[in-house]
């Protein structure tokens, strides 16, 4: 070739320069490792659209011969995974409430008695249907159930109560989101994803850029206290967060008619402790990232399990365990618990608290880390 | 001199001050005298230490060891009070790009706390010459603005203690001048500043200078005894032929420097006798006009940094 318009030894010479730079720049070296491998792990293994051995508590009036094949065939049927017994009714409602319990299997008093009967009984499944995709196979399931569970228990007088439509009705009670709308279970949860992404990438930013600028320097040599320093540059942010999270429920409940059973109060406290959460860790960056690239790369580290394992963009219970483990352990997934919580169902304090803790754990532990680097970067 | 009025007028009294950033020694063991009112020039090659050296003075860094004082304050211990009495100027232009001129100063004003801020603003923006572009943005600066308008944010808080890392980089010659014009009006008034250049210009107008080389300060003075410390000879040569002298100068042991000015060559050795005994053939040879002149402080720095760099391979041989 003309070596005038393509120099194949200048080529290579600019081939090997790209090479050598990304050799030394660690963290995007990193990532372009690191992001196949997370999200091959993530949706090869940990995402399951079918989740099964959903927590399931039983409200149990009727202690029968019936009862315990049904509970049996739920259990087999790999779908449901009992956990205990609720005592009344208050506790079952609670234990949905908390999340505790994805469904409730209720047995009224009269059941045996009016299944002999050839009386068609219900048997009520209430499910916290906040993540429509979290139930639906499930359902489906018990209703394929309800046909076959009882063939061995209606032998001889009782066979013809075996035939078709079955000896007792399965009554679905979807709760929180009867109607099955996606836009419920996402709105609420795109709360918590916009705050993450903003939140820890903006603080990230904000110092590294003037470290970036010099201007640091210029900052730290007025009587200004690191401590001035720090919280003056994350206030402005709070407020971006809080005017965000006012947006998104504004126009959820505009454009989707997204329902706020909840206290609005008790909202904006945990939004407002997930915001110091994630400002918390787009401190650490700061203190941890050379220049504003790496704290925009850290923050895509950190974002991409955010979205994939907090229960966001696919039921949380269809993870595997360790998967789980980690989706624990991120702010996002408890914050999405207590936003869907409050606007669907209601919850209060009480409900919340469980997933409110973790969150304030999640930030000492950060803050703890960011503190120990800080220091380096002043002297 | 009573020793007690001296003291009173010694603005920066630092010794024995270290600082290593991991296995790099950057400052060693300086000791620093600063009187009130003087210019003190900071000298030395790049990475030589004196930026780290001024961060130490002003509270940015915490020696390692070593004590003393800035402003009668100690510069472990007070550092908050060291910061709010010092102005500090950056080696990099420093200053908020995406704020205005105004905003800028506006902001140093309320760091330091200061009363009749906007008062204050608006008299350094006349005396900067700035207030019909104080609201355009401080990037939009060009280099000699930019170091003016961060004089003027260091003067605001009225320091008495000036510290100024390079801080005509890559400033135009006109630009230069009214900045030193202004440091002499400053110091005129009995403010101290303490600047570190590599321009042989400004060090002659510093009145006193230290050299600092690997962190080690090698000599410490007024220019005159500087160069006179070192005892150096230097020979000014006119004539044809200089490049062709200057390879055969530079062959000769007992000649450290050989340097061409236009269409002059200095000369310049430690040993006045065996220079001479050296030069002697050649001049003969040669002939043109050779002239005993008095070394250049840029002279005494280069044989500075030759000598520590000779120590440094002895002891590495040995």
């Amino acid at each position: 070739m003309n070596a005038r318009w393509f120099s194949l030894s200048r080529w290579l010479g600019i081939v090997g320069k790209e090479f050598i730079q990304l050799k030394r720049d660690r963290l995007t070296f990193g990532m372009i490792v690191g992001i196949p491998v997370i999200q091959l792990v993530l949706f090869g293994f940990a995402i399951n659209s079918d989740p099964k051995h959903l927590p399931t508590a039983a409200l149990i009036a009727d202690r029968s011969e019936f009862s315990r094949s049904i509970l049996a065939g739920l259990r087999n049927s790999d779908y449901f995974a009992f956990i205990g017994e609720a005592a009344d009714e208050q506790q079952a409602d609670r234990m949905l409430a908390e999340g505790k319990a994805q469904f409730v299997v209720s047995i009224p008093a009269d059941f045996s008695q009016r299944l002999v009967r050839g009386e068609r009984p219900a048997l009520l499944l209430e499910a916290d249907a906040t993540d429509p995709a979290a139930t639906g196979n499930a359902i489906a399931a018990v209703n394929q159930l309800a046909q076959t569970v009882l063939a061995h228990d209606l032998t001889g007088p009782l066979a013809a109560l075996a035939a078709t439509p079955g000896a007792f009705e399965v009554r679905i009670h979807p709760r929180y989101n009867p109607e099955a709308v996606t836009q419920y279970n996402i709105v609420p949860g795109l709360m918590g994803v916009i705050l993450t992404m903003t939140m820890v990438m903006m603080t990230g930013l904000a110092i590294t850029r003037e470290r970036e600028r010099g201007t640091m320097e210029n900052l730290l040599a007025t009587p200004a206290t690191a401590l001035e320093v720090m919280t003056g540059k994350i206030v402005p942010y709070v407020v971006i967060g809080l005017l965000q999270i006012t947006i998104v429920l504004t126009l959820a409940w505009l454009l989707f008619t997204v329902p706020m059973q909840g206290n609005l109060l008790t909202l904006y406290l945990a939004v407002l402790l997930f915001i110091a959460a994630n400002l918390t860790l787009g401190l650490t960056f700061s203190s941890l990232a050379q220049n504003q690239l790496q704290a925009v790369q850290m923050t895509f580290f950190f974002f991409l399990p955010s979205i994939l394992l907090s229960g966001f963009m696919f039921p949380f219970r269809g993870m595997p365990n360790w998967a789980q483990v980690v989706g624990e352990v991120l702010p996002l997934t408890h914050f999405l618990r207590i936003v869907r919580g409050v606007l669907l169902k209601g919850n209060g304090w009480s409900e919340v608290f469980p997933d409110a803790w973790p969150i304030a754990l999640f930030m000492l532990a950060v803050s703890a880390v960011g503190l120990r680097f800080w220091r380096s970067t002043l002297d | 001199m009573n020793q007690g009025v001296a003291g009173s007028d010694v603005v920066i009294d630092v010794r024995g001050l270290n600082k290593h950033f991991g296995s790099n020694h950057a400052v060693k063991d300086l000791a620093l005298t600063v009187r009130r009112g003087e210019i003190f020039g900071f000298l030395g090659p790049n990475g030589s230490g004196k930026t780290t050296s001024i961060r130490m003075l002003c509270g940015l860094l915490t020696p390692d060891s070593g004590e003393g004082t800035c402003l009668g304050l100690d510069i472990v211990r007070d550092t908050r009070e060291i910061k709010r009495q010092v102005g500090y100027m950056t080696q990099r232009f420093s200053f908020w790009e995406d704020l205005t001129i105004r905003e800028n100063l506006r902001f140093v004003a309320r760091m330091y706390g200061l009363n009749d801020s906007a008062g204050r603003v608006e008299s350094a923006l006349d005396h900067l010459g700035l207030k019909q572009s104080a609201d355009k943005l401080a990037g939009a600066l060009s280099g000699g603005w930019k170091q003016r308008l961060a004089l003027a944010a260091c003067l605001l808080h009225e320091p008495q203690l000036l510290l100024l890392d390079e801080p005509t980089a890559g400033v135009d010659p006109k630009a230069r001048r009214d900045f030193w014009d202004e440091l002499h009006a400053l110091a005129a008034r009995g403010i101290t500043v303490l600047v570190s250049t590599h321009y042989m210009d400004e060090a002659e107008r510093c009145h006193k200078l230290g050299y600092i080389l690997d962190g080690r300060l090698l000599a410490q003075g007024t220019a005159k005894e500087i160069v006179a410390s070192q005892s150096l000879v230097t020979w000014a040569v006119t004539g044809d032929d200089l490049s062709a002298l200057a390879d055969r100068l530079r062959k000769l042991s007992t000649v450290e420097q050989v340097a061409a000015f236009g269409s002059t060559l200095h000369v310049t050795g430690a040993d006045a006798a065996r220079l001479d005994a050296d030069l002697a053939p050649l001049k003969a040879e040669q002939g043109g006009h050779w002239q005993r002149i008095d070394p250049g402080l840029e002279d005494v720095f280069i044989h500075l940094m030759r000598a520590a760099g000779a120590e440094e391979t002895t002891a590495a041989a040995a």
